[in-house]
């Protein structure tokens, strides 16, 4: 029975570093977001301003994934059922 | 340094994670509802700096501003122009509870990252009561503002009629989701950038131990350094997302046909 949940832990601490991988996905919806902010910006620095609030939105709708990918990790590694 | 004192030859026994244990403040006792805690304890502290600087800072009211009046002008004036801009002047009635939001969001958070502190915001218990108390807020003033007409932003008139039904569902598995994403983001944002800071502390004391003179020590604290810096903005502009996102929430409240 030990050699088991070796295992099961073994499992759920494989499965919170497969988890990190969705942090990937968030650095790109952040950097895709800031980027084409910026590319905008620079085509018409005026407007800028004015698109930073959207901006920062865009920036927190993008991260929450990333953070959940975070928020799983940390069940796998401290509130696992076994 | 603290970590060194940590430092028993090689090993980690710093462990990322302490940093966000809840105790009472008196005794070891079982924590209950209404036992003092460090959470309490930061929490008034907050409380009080936020009161010094809105309250005593302000009292004298100076055409020319002093300092601290300046820095609460400013507070003040970005938050009314952050609602002005997403809600419109109708959103100016809830200036108090988004303003109220924002400063106890901003000064957790600042002083979580006194070194010996506790943030109060990297549980998500705190953010969840936080984000919970705006979605119960906007569904209600959605409900008696607009009536029926409020499930409009479920219902979008644009899309072709065939796609309605299925964007009906996304929305309001999307709007369901709301509180979750607003308390999971700032709690794991703060929990996150705390910890790395913590993990470079554990490297520092373990370098410290190992090398010779202690001279191993620099680049972890270089590393903390910068971190630190980092931290500085995420909370500043994690405070900023979580009052925005209310803005945003509240102008489907007020004004659900856009």
């Amino acid at each position: 029975m030990a050699l088991e949940g070796d295992i099961a832990q073994m499992g759920a601490l494989i499965g919170a570093g497969l988890a990190c991988t969705g942090m990937g996905g968030a650095a790109i919806g952040v950097g895709n977001v800031v980027g084409n902010h910026l590319s905008g910006a620079l085509r018409n620095p005026a407007a800028a301003n004015g698109q930073m609030a959207t901006m920062f939105i865009g920036i927190a709708f993008a991260e929450a994934l990333g953070i959940f990918s975070f928020l799983v990790a940390l069940l796998l590694m401290f509130a696992q059922g076994f | 340094m603290a970590a060194e004192e940590n430092a028993t030859g090689a090993t980690l026994n710093i462990h990322p994670m302490d940093q966000f244990q809840v105790y009472s403040l008196f005794g070891d006792g079982p924590v209950h509802w209404y036992t003092p805690t460090n959470v309490t304890l930061w929490l008034f502290i907050a409380i009080v700096a936020i009161v010094l600087l809105m309250v005593i800072a302000t009292r004298g009211r100076n055409v020319v501003p002093s300092r601290g009046q300046s820095v609460a002008e400013l507070i003040y004036s970005f938050v009314r122009g952050m609602i002005v801009d997403i809600t419109g002047e109708a959103g100016l009635k809830y200036f108090p509870y988004i303003m109220t939001l924002f400063l106890l969001i901003l000064f957790t958070n600042v002083l979580g990252l006194l070194p010996y502190s506790f943030t109060v915001t990297s549980h998500i218990a705190v953010t969840g009561v936080l984000a919970m108390a705006v979605f119960m807020a906007v569904t209600l003033l959605g409900f008696v503002l607009n009536g029926t007409k409020f499930l409009k932003i479920f219902w979008i008139s644009e899309a072709p009629l065939v796609l309605r039904p299925i964007l009906a569902m996304i929305e309001i598995i999307s709007y369901f989701v709301r509180p979750v994403s607003h308390s999971v983001r700032l709690a794991g944002n703060m929990m996150a950038g705390h910890a790395v800071i913590k993990v470079f502390a554990g490297f520092a004391a373990m370098l410290a131990a190992t090398t010779p003179l202690g001279v191993g020590l620099v680049a972890p604290i270089v590393a903390i350094m910068a971190m630190y810096g980092l931290e500085l903005l995420v909370v500043v502009i994690q405070a900023y997302v979580f009052t925005i996102l209310t803005c945003v929430y509240l102008k489907d409240a007020l004004h659900p046909g856009h």
